[in-house]
């Protein structure tokens, strides 16, 4: 089996945001980046995949060279193969198009992405994907079972589950579920060793341009003090929570 | 000209994220003087649509998927100005499945009007609400995915012009069960959360969290370590890596307000934390801090809440 893992490269989740001066992208300064969290639930997916019934995995992010460490640590974690098409994307949309020229020219029976990106929180590269390539397409995908060319997707759709049946190859937006926390793998020595000699291959970006662009960036307005409430005296909560915020 | 904007429905009724949605296109479709067409597989009575500003209401047996109903939108928002679709689970697959067969901009996350419409401007929540971003739209026909809630439902009027329609959708895969629970609130559109984490101590003290749901008339949520332990199901938990919600109201009962759990609810108008702890990090984003036992406060709480829905 043929399986691609999308990757995003993402600030870590404790990373404090801050914005360039003129206010138009992510002031990187200080903040560390390491692999989008629910793309480990897929790599992690894959890792279970291959080793039940074998094949390949190939790990993908379509960035420019600062993204090739979160490429290096998902090959310590037992990807085969890493692509990095090297562009610096300007939207969903322009990323979507370069995994979809990429997948078309080679033939995976899975491609795995995640829900979404914690970075610009698009939830749009897998739907779009999938859509541009007619695929089946899963998503918030809680659970995959592949039998020959049949998988089975099990995604949290509003207040429950639904299950879904499709013949491969499939999308998925993965996320938790897909493997639980505790399976997720995390790079050992060997791991690292050997991820120094898998293949890395970069290939040209063939897009150009984007349908969106980012104006400007802001904070969110901070909160006012908070105000505190004595344990004894709930019904003073509840009468500000019904007069001052009127939240009730 | 014309917006047009997809309508989900919830067992036959509209969802309330719908009428939120049918008041984005509203606002949006009267700036560029255009008429709002609603697309809806509900029987639902139109003329609801029309109080919040549909002017044409298309009745159409929709897909099952978000690519079947992705397809069955294209084919009706062929010559429209712009698209508009709430942000709930199904149409946060549908609105990127739309802008990749139409090749339109896509805006998810919204949490403004249009700012401006030539260029089309609105501002989105990016980085788990660390920062919102203004971001311009391309092209024809773009498309507004909403944040729940973040807009709020206003009440205008529509021609409210019914048609019905047919145009088979194209499914590419197969549904074959689904599994809902019934009377839940759905935590992303919910307008009240009551959430908790590792305080609460075990599953079996849910109880009291539950009630306090109840009187509210909020969804459960809980922080990722509860879901991790298997006290809550995955699907309860909230944060940059779970769900994000943006409720009214959301009380955060023994939870430390560790940054990847502010990230998925910070945008919450009115938070309410209780914790024993009186440096939990949680209430420096709280507005409204009880410092005690969640095993006291809360079923004092919900004894309050009571009195005051008895009152009122
Ligand atoms: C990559 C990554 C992603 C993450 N994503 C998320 C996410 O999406 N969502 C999320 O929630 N977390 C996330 N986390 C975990 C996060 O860092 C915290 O560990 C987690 O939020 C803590 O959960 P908690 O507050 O329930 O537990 P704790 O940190 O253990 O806090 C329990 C709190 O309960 C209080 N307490 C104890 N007893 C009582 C009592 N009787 N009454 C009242 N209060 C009491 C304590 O004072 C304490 O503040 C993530 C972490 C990582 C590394
Ligand atoms: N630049 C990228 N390169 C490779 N995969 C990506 C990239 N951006 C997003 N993805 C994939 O798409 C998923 C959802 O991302 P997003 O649409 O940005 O929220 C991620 O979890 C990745 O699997």
């Amino acid at each position: 089996m043929n399986i691609l893992v999308c990757i995003s490269h993402v600030p870590d989740t404790t990373a404090k945001i801050n914005f360039t001066a003129d206010g138009t992208s992510l002031d990187p300064a200080g903040v560390q980046f390491v692999i989008n969290p629910y793309d480990e639930f897929g790599l992690t997916k894959a890792l279970h995949l291959k080793e039940a019934q074998g094949g390949s995995i190939t790990v993908i992010n379509v960035g420019p060279a600062t993204t090739e460490p979160t490429l290096r640590k998902a090959l310590a974690i037992g990807a085969d193969k890493a692509v990095r098409i090297d562009a610096t994307p300007m939207d969903a949309i322009t990323v979507a198009k370069e995994l979809k020229n990429h997948i078309e020219a080679n033939s995976y029976d899975v491609i795995i992405c995640g829900q979404e990106s914690i970075d610009y929180n698009g939830q749009q590269v897998p739907a779009m994907l999938a859509a541009m390539l007619r695929l089946p397409f899963a998503n918030a995908c809680v659970g995959l079972s592949i039998q020959n060319s049949t998988a089975t997707a099990t995604s949290e759709i509003d207040g429950g589950h639904a299950t879904y049946e499709a013949t491969l190859p499939m999308v998925i937006g993965g996320k938790k579920g897909l493997v639980e926390e505790k399976d997720l793998r995390i790079p050992n020595m060997r791991g690292i060793m050997s991820a120094r000699t898998k293949p890395l291959e970069v290939i040209a970006s063939s897009e150009t341009g984007g349908l969106t662009s980012a104006v400007a960036f802001e904070k969110p307005a901070g909160k006012a003090e908070v105000k505190m409430v004595d344990a004894e005296n709930v019904d003073e909560l509840v009468r500000l929570l019904h007069e001052e915020a009127k939240a009730i | 000209m014309s917006i047009v904007v997809f309508v989900e429905d919830w067992n036959g009724a509209y969802k309330k994220a719908s009428f939120e949605a049918v008041g984005y296109a509203k606002n949006w479709a009267s700036m560029i003087g255009a008429k709002v067409i609603a697309v809806t597989s509900s029987e639902a009575p139109a003329a609801e649509l029309a109080d919040y500003g549909a002017d044409h209401c298309i009745q159409i047996s929709l897909g099952q998927t978000a690519m079947g109903i992705a397809g069955q939108l294209e084919a009706l928002s062929a010559d429209a100005s712009g698209v508009v679709i709430a942000g709930t689970s199904l149409g946060r697959s549908v609105a990127p499945a739309l802008a990749a067969i139409k090749e339109s901009a896509l805006s998810t996350n919204t949490i403004s009007l249009p700012l401006g419409t030539s260029p089309l401007q609105v501002k989105r929540g990016a980085f788990s609400s660390k920062g919102i971003e203004t971001i311009e739209l391309s092209g024809a026909s773009p498309i507004i995915s909403f944040v729940p809630n973040s807009i709020g439902i206003e009440n205008a009027s529509g021609e409210g012009v019914i048609e019905s329609q047919e145009i088979p959708a194209t499914e590419l895969l197969q549904v074959v069960g689904t599994e809902v629970a019934s009377g839940k609130v759905a935590l992303p559109e919910a307008e009240a959360v009551v959430s908790a984490g590792r305080g609460l101590k075990g599953p079996e003290n849910w109880g009291m969290i539950e009630e306090l749901a109840e009187v509210l008339g909020a969804a459960t949520a809980c922080s990722k370590p509860v879901s991790d332990i298997g006290w809550r199901p995955h699907s309860e938990h909230v944060g940059q890596t779970g769900i994000q919600v943006n409720p009214n109201l959301y009380i955060a009962i023994g939870i430390s307000g560790a940054i990847q759990h502010l990230a998925g609810v910070s945008a919450s108008k009115t938070i309410v934390v209780v914790n024993t702890d009186p440096e939990a990090p949680f209430f420096k984003a709280a507005d409204y801090g009880i410092v005690g036992d969640a095993f006291e406060v809360v079923p004092k709480l919900v004894n309050a809440l009571r009195a005051f829905k008895a009152a009122s």
